[in-house]
């Protein structure tokens, strides 16, 4: 089976390089039965496709499609109309699993794998990528932040919640700093075995639902960056408010709204790992969640894709499909292909993450690269679609509207390509 | 009463395909064709489960016939509540042949083995829409059936069962062991949820041969032709 496959060509990578430790989860010491003896039609390479998957992985992305295809797309269009998710579709994302994927089983979680999270968030996106961005967030910021960085004490108050039935928010931008993070004003000032945290954050995602919120703020601001500590602020605490939600262009399900602290205290115990290095711990978890937000634009592509052709393909002018026009073939046939690099970006990026290796100017191709190809693959089924491809009536404007974004948040195409360049001048300094 | 249930679950060509056939015409195209769990197979499991939560039987076992991909079907089952799986492997020509017949004898030897208490099936399957192997397995083991349920409860060592039949709806009362089949409304499966995903991967699967259950799956049957309908001629107003 293919997870032997999986299991065999790892034992055999890590071996030419050695000094990478192979953090493979899946990866067993037993001994791997010959696979050619159970599958004798199977070809056995020790470099398996990308698009290999561990049984777990393939039942867990069958189960995600069937649950997401049942449960959110009766809903997508109204949630879209009403830039309000339904609480039945939170509700039910918690009963799935899907939002504790990476947690243990101790704390209620799945105890599955960061590749098991973005064939998740893929499968999420190809229906909705405003229900994919909830679930990215959650497990690929929040969830890893408190598992890297949480006390006992804290992972014991938090991680159960989080994975049963509360939504957090990661809480970094400001008004005056977006790209430029860590010029953040937010300010938090020590008294005795407590902080006060004053001013504002904008543009914080599932703020509306959220029942923690990981806050980004300065202690020392004549220290600049090296101040910055994460605070884990409950949505209940006094002097905290949650402004009203944005009106936008796209994944209006999603909720984006700008908080307010006016004087909000916070004990001491409160702080997520150490004073001064919330800089760092930012910096680390983007680089995770931008493999996250690949896969959600590479779903949104996907999906949006797998609506249009067989439109293409029932369309009649001139006496035959619209698919059968060359200039149609070859278009469709480029998309396709930018769609499937897309995936491998993504995919072994991935991969990558989890067998420990370096991954930052992957993550960054995978999501500069995503985000560029699901603007491409909306615009041009609309295109495609034509007339219908222009109305709310079907799906396709949805897409194209909900795809900017992933050019902006979470790191900036200029950012990350600037990211990119700095990697590649240090590769060249020979 | 707690015991054992017995529940089958085969493996079909997924709902949603178009179905081709194969052009020597002697079957459909299953190459690299999406399979999935029969759907009235997935509300048999979703029955068996929910008995198990209610504490009213003590152990699910999935059971399924056919070549090594079988297996995934019981995983699938595994991840819906099933505390362990046996596949019995058939494969090639036999695997093509294998019918209710040879099922039912299978389910009947598995019945004794594991010393089961109900078997919980789906009312037919959606590739050959036989609706034979429920009724023939309760022939074979000389028990009750209870065939089209809507409805199942379960009252001391008797069921009471809603049949959906031609007329309207039909109550009966049956003892125990006993076959049931499940029909469209007898319940909503549930998703396999991911926690569930995972631990189904640490339930055992156990694999037997038709031959160590003493059943002789050679079939009575030759399929001689399969072909496509005729496609449907325009209507004339």
């Amino acid at each position: 089976n293919s997870q032997t496959v999986v299991n065999r060509s790892f034992k055999q990578l890590s071996r030419p390089w050695g000094a990478c430790q192979a953090g493979w989860r899946s990866t067993s010491s037993r001994s791997v039965p010959d696979v050619a003896s159970h599958h004798p039609a199977e070809v056995v390479s020790s470099f398996p496709p990308l698009q290999t998957y561990t049984e777990e992985e393939g039942m867990m992305r069958e189960a995600v499609k069937k649950y997401a295809q049942e449960r959110i797309f009766p809903l997508v269009s109204q949630m879209d109309e009403n830039s309000q998710m339904d609480k039945e579709v939170i509700k039910s994302l918690f009963e799935q699993g899907l939002m504790g994927i990476e947690i243990d089983p101790e704390y209620g979680g799945t105890g599955s794998s960061f590749f098991s999270s973005i064939l998740v968030i893929e499968e999420l996106a190809k229906v909705d990528p405003s229900v994919a961005v909830l679930c990215d967030i959650q497990n690929t910021l929040i969830n890893t932040l408190f598992v890297k960085l949480g006390t006992p004490a804290q992972k014991e108050k938090y991680l159960n919640r989080l994975s049963t039935d509360m939504i957090g928010s990661f809480c970094l931008s400001e008004a005056e700093s977006g790209s430029d993070a860590f010029a953040l004003k937010t300010r938090a000032e020590k008294h005795k075995d407590y902080y006060v945290i004053n001013g504002s954050k904008m543009w914080i995602s599932n703020a509306e639902h959220a029942g923690v919120f990981l806050v980004m703020a300065n202690v020392d601001l004549s220290a600049g960056y090296r101040g910055i500590t994460c605070f884990i602020v409950d949505r209940d605490t006094e002097g905290l408010e949650i402004g009203k939600k944005e009106n936008k262009l796209g994944l209006r399900a999603s909720s984006t709204c700008p908080l307010n602290f006016d004087n909000v205290k916070v004990p001491e115990k409160n702080i997520l790992g150490e004073i001064g290095h919330g800089y760092k711990y930012a910096i680390g978890m983007l680089n995770e969640g931008r493999i996250g937000i690949a896969a959600q634009m590479l779903g949104l592509a996907q999906g949006c894709f797998d609506h249009t052709v067989p439109y293409t393909r029932q369309r009649v002018q001139f006496g035959k499909r619209i698919f059968d026009f060359q200039g149609m073939q070859h278009q469709i046939a480029h998309v396709a292909t930018q769609i499937e690099a897309a995936r491998l970006l993504t995919y072994n990026a991935a991969r990558l993450k989890e067998a420990g290796r370096t991954f930052i100017k992957e993550a960054c191709m995978a999501k500069y690269f995503s985000a560029e190809v699901a603007t491409l693959t909306t615009s041009k089924c609309i295109e495609w679609m034509g007339g219908v491809g222009f109305t709310k009536d079907y799906p396709i404007e949805k897409y194209y509207r909900d795809c900017k974004i992933g050019t902006i948040y979470e790191g900036t195409t200029n950012i990350q390509l600037s990211t990119m360049a700095k990697f590649i001048d240090k590769e060249y300094n020979v | 009463m707690s015991g054992r249930v017995l529940v089958g679950v085969k493996r079909v060509i997924d709902y949603a395909v178009k179905i081709r056939v194969k052009p020597d015409n002697t079957g459909v195209v299953t190459d690299g064709v999406k399979h999935s769990m029969n759907p009235f197979c997935e509300i048999a499991v979703e029955e068996a489960v929910k008995l198990k939560e209610k504490k009213l039987i003590k152990e699910v076992v999935a059971v399924s016939c056919g070549p090594q991909q079988s297996q995934e079907t019981i995983r699938t089952a595994l991840a819906m509540g099933a505390d362990r799986g046996i596949h019995v492997d058939v494969s090639g020509k036999d695997y093509e042949n294998l019918g209710p017949l040879q099922v039912s004898k299978i389910l009947a030897a598995l019945a004794k083995q594991e010393d089961a208490q109900l078997i919980l099936l789906g009312k037919q399957a959606i590739d050959d829409d036989c609706n034979q192997t429920g009724q023939m397995t309760a022939a074979l083991l000389d028990w009750p059936q209870g065939t089209f349920a809507s409805e199942v409860s379960l009252e001391g060592d008797k069921i009471n069962l809603v049949r959906e039949i031609d007329g309207g709806l039909e109550h009966i009362k049956i003892n125990t062991p006993a076959v049931i089949t499940a029909d469209l409304r007898l319940n909503t499966p549930r998703y396999a949820t991911l926690p569930n995903i995972m631990k189904a991967k640490k339930k055992k699967i156990v694999t037997v041969k038709p031959a160590d259950l003493g059943v002789d799956v050679t079939s009575r049957l030759e399929v001689l032709k399969v072909e496509e309908p005729p496609q449907r001629q325009a209507g004339r107003v």
